[in-house]
């Protein structure tokens, strides 16, 4: 079995956005890089799968469509423990332009697994996945909060409104996983980061495709009003004001 | 031209969602000057349907049939797909929860429409048509112009208020034939958890960090909790020492909630935390560090042990409750 975990690249989860061009582009300035935190996890459960002899999974490659300034992302990714990588040469123009790039990616390559996180902490769109295996016409489950390989086939744990499901699920599958796949995000060890160097980074050119979103601004949370303190010895105050000011209760 | 919503059903009911969903649509419905339909898929218990009507679509899909009553994505995003050709939707509108994140973007590529999801209001303008979702983790929001004739959208939950009608809707009853061979997700197991009031369904949330200092310190908290009705919830940190369970973490990597009210107790207010509890519509801390970045979210605080503060609270509750 061949593994891809599709990687997104975004700022760092401490990062206090900003906004430049009238509110239209991210203040890239200062701002550290990071793979999205459940890329993270579910290259850590993909490598934990191929660590067991049992599953069957002899490669895990990691794909990113972004451009060449992404390439230390897709190193540590290495460094984790990735075999191999996938970059296409395009800005990430929005989700359609990218599961477009990645189909592609696949259908060339031919993985049996395909690993997306539910979302990328930058666009929050939750879409990636799904639409990857609608273009590929594979099956797909979201929410996936537990993956084990066992006889060759894939159990998978979902999210549920107010519970969970197991299924079970035919390669080749998009899987899009959230909480619980893995515990800790792996950390790449130093004989990770030297071999990193000599793995192999494989460029692709994107294919022309159109898309069908576009941002046409940006705009701050409104500021909360200023907090208003109640003494601890009078939490009664608390529940009348919760009550009668902002009538919650 | 119409509007289509997704209305899912949990074992044949509906609930505070689907009737957001319903409120939605009819008001986009509205602006575009069309009218609203809601999809329904698999059994619902009698009179359920009709409650839909209340929040003002105009027409109702019962669509029945063996294969529907577990989800397989591949096979509702066809059914959905078929029945917005045949309703000719320009607007397909499914809730940003598990069901509608998977589903949408599979709609998306199947219709070839633009997606905005987690959408907390209504468009800002039709034409162009565009939308307001939360970006970056709640730490901005985008206006995405959707350029395709087609427009998907998934609402978050909690962001939109109820318009009700007073109307009912026609009901058409369908039969959908699914094709056996087309079903790939097969359910083993399902584990419910019953009883208590959901965490993404709570108008109130009563959480705890780990300034609770202790998994045996949790009692007053949910006795809080029960009082108003409200569901419990944590920061992580509390979740992975196993205090409590995972389905309570709340944050970027938990549950993203936005009830009317979230009570944060000894949790310090990490940005990766608020950015799945920002959305409240009001925020109480109490913390014993003045400077803890969690009053700088909340409107309402108070400095002060949890331990002693919580008692107190639930004194408080309990005399209001008796009046
Ligand atoms: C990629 C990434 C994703 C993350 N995702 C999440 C997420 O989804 N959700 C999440 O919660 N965290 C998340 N975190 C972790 C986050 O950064 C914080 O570490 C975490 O939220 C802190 O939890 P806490 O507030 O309970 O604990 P602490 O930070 O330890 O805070 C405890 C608070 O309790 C107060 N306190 C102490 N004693 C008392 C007392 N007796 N009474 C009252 N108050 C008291 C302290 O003053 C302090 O403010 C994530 C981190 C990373 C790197
Ligand atoms: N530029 C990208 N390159 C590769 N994978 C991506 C990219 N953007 C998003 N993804 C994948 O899609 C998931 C969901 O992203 P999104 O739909 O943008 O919220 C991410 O967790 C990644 O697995």
């Amino acid at each position: 079995m061949k593994i891809l975990v599709c990687i997104s690249n975004v700022p760092d989860t401490t990062t206090r956005v900003r906004f430049v061009d009238d509110f239209k582009k991210l203040d890239a300035s200062g701002i550290q890089w990071v793979i999205n935190p459940w890329d993270e996890l579910s290259l850590t459960r993909a490598l934990e799968l191929k660590d067991d002899a049992s599953t069957g999974v002899k490669s895990v490659t990691v794909a990113h469509v972004g451009p060449a300034s992404a390439e230390p992302t897709i190193r540590k990714a290495l460094a984790i423990g990735a075999d191999d990588a996938i970059r296409v040469n395009a800005e990430p123009a929005d989700a359609y332009y990218v599961a477009s790039q990645l189909a592609e990616v696949v259908k060339t390559e031919q993985f049996d697994m395909i690993m997306c996180g539910i979302e990328s902490s930058d666009h929050n769109g939750s879409t990636v996945g799904g639409m990857l295996s609608e273009l590929l016409n594979f099956p797909s489950v979201s929410a996936v909060s537990n993956l084990k390989i066992e006889n060759g086939q894939v159990v998978i744990n979902r999210e549920i409104d107010g519970g969970k499901e197991t299924v079970l699920v035919p390669t080749p599958v998009v899987v899009v996983v959230q909480k619980g796949i893995a515990k800790e995000p792996r950390i790449a060890a130093m004989r990770g980061i030297m071999m990193a160097r000599t793995k192999p980074i494989k460029v692709l050119e994107p294919l022309a495709v159109d898309t069908l979103t576009e941002v046409a601004g940006y705009e701050m949370p409104q500021p909360r009003a200023a907090c208003k303190f109640i003494d601890a010895e009078n939490p009664k105050q608390l529940i009348d004001m919760l009550q009668n000011e902002a009538k919650v209760l | 031209m119409a509007v289509l919503v997704y209305t899912e059903n949990w074992d044949g009911k509906f609930k505070k969602l689907s009737f957001e969903l319903a409120s939605y649509a009819s008001k986009v419905a509205e602006m575009l000057n069309t009218n609203s339909v809601a999809l329904s898929i698999g059994k619902t218990e009698a009179g359920e349907l009709e409650k839909l009507g209340n929040y003002g679509v105009n027409k109702i899909i019962n669509a029945q049939g063996e294969g529907l009553d577990k989800l397989d994505n591949q096979v509702f995003t066809k059914v959905i797909a078929d029945f917005a050709r045949k309703e000719g939707a320009t607007v397909i509108l499914l809730a940003n929860n598990n069901t509608g994140k998977a589903l949408a973007p599979r709609l998306s590529v199947n219709l070839k429409a633009g997606i905005g999801s987690g959408v907390s209001k209504l468009p800002l303008s039709t034409s162009p048509f565009v939308v307001y979702k939360r970006a970056y983790s709640g730490n901005a929001f985008a206006k995405l112009q959707i350029k395709t004739d087609i427009r998907i959208i998934t609402l978050a939950q909690n962001s939109f208020e109820l318009i009700e009608k007073n109307a009912s809707a026609s009901i058409e009853n369908e039969t959908v034939q699914v094709d056996k061979s087309m079903v790939k997700t097969h359910v083993q197991e399902v584990q419910k958890q019953s009883g208590k009031v959901l965490l993404t369904d709570a108008d109130i949330v009563v959480s705890g960090g780990r300034g609770m200092k202790s998994p045996d310190n949790w009692a007053p908290l949910v006795e809080l909790a029960d009082l108003l009705g409200a569901a419990t919830a944590c920061s992580r940190p509390v979740s992975d020492e196993g205090w409590r369970g995972h389905e309570e973490h709340t944050g970027q990597t938990g549950k993203i909630i936005a009830p009317n009210l979230y009570f944060a107790i000894g949790i310090s207010g990490a940005t990766q935390h608020l950015a799945g509890v920002s959305s409240s519509k009001y925020i109480v801390a109490v913390n014993t560090d003045k400077d803890a970045p969690v009053f700088e979210a909340a409107q309402y605080g108070i400095v002060g042990d949890a331990q002693k503060v919580l008692p107190k609270l639930v004194e408080a509750v309990k005399e209001i409750k008796s009046k």
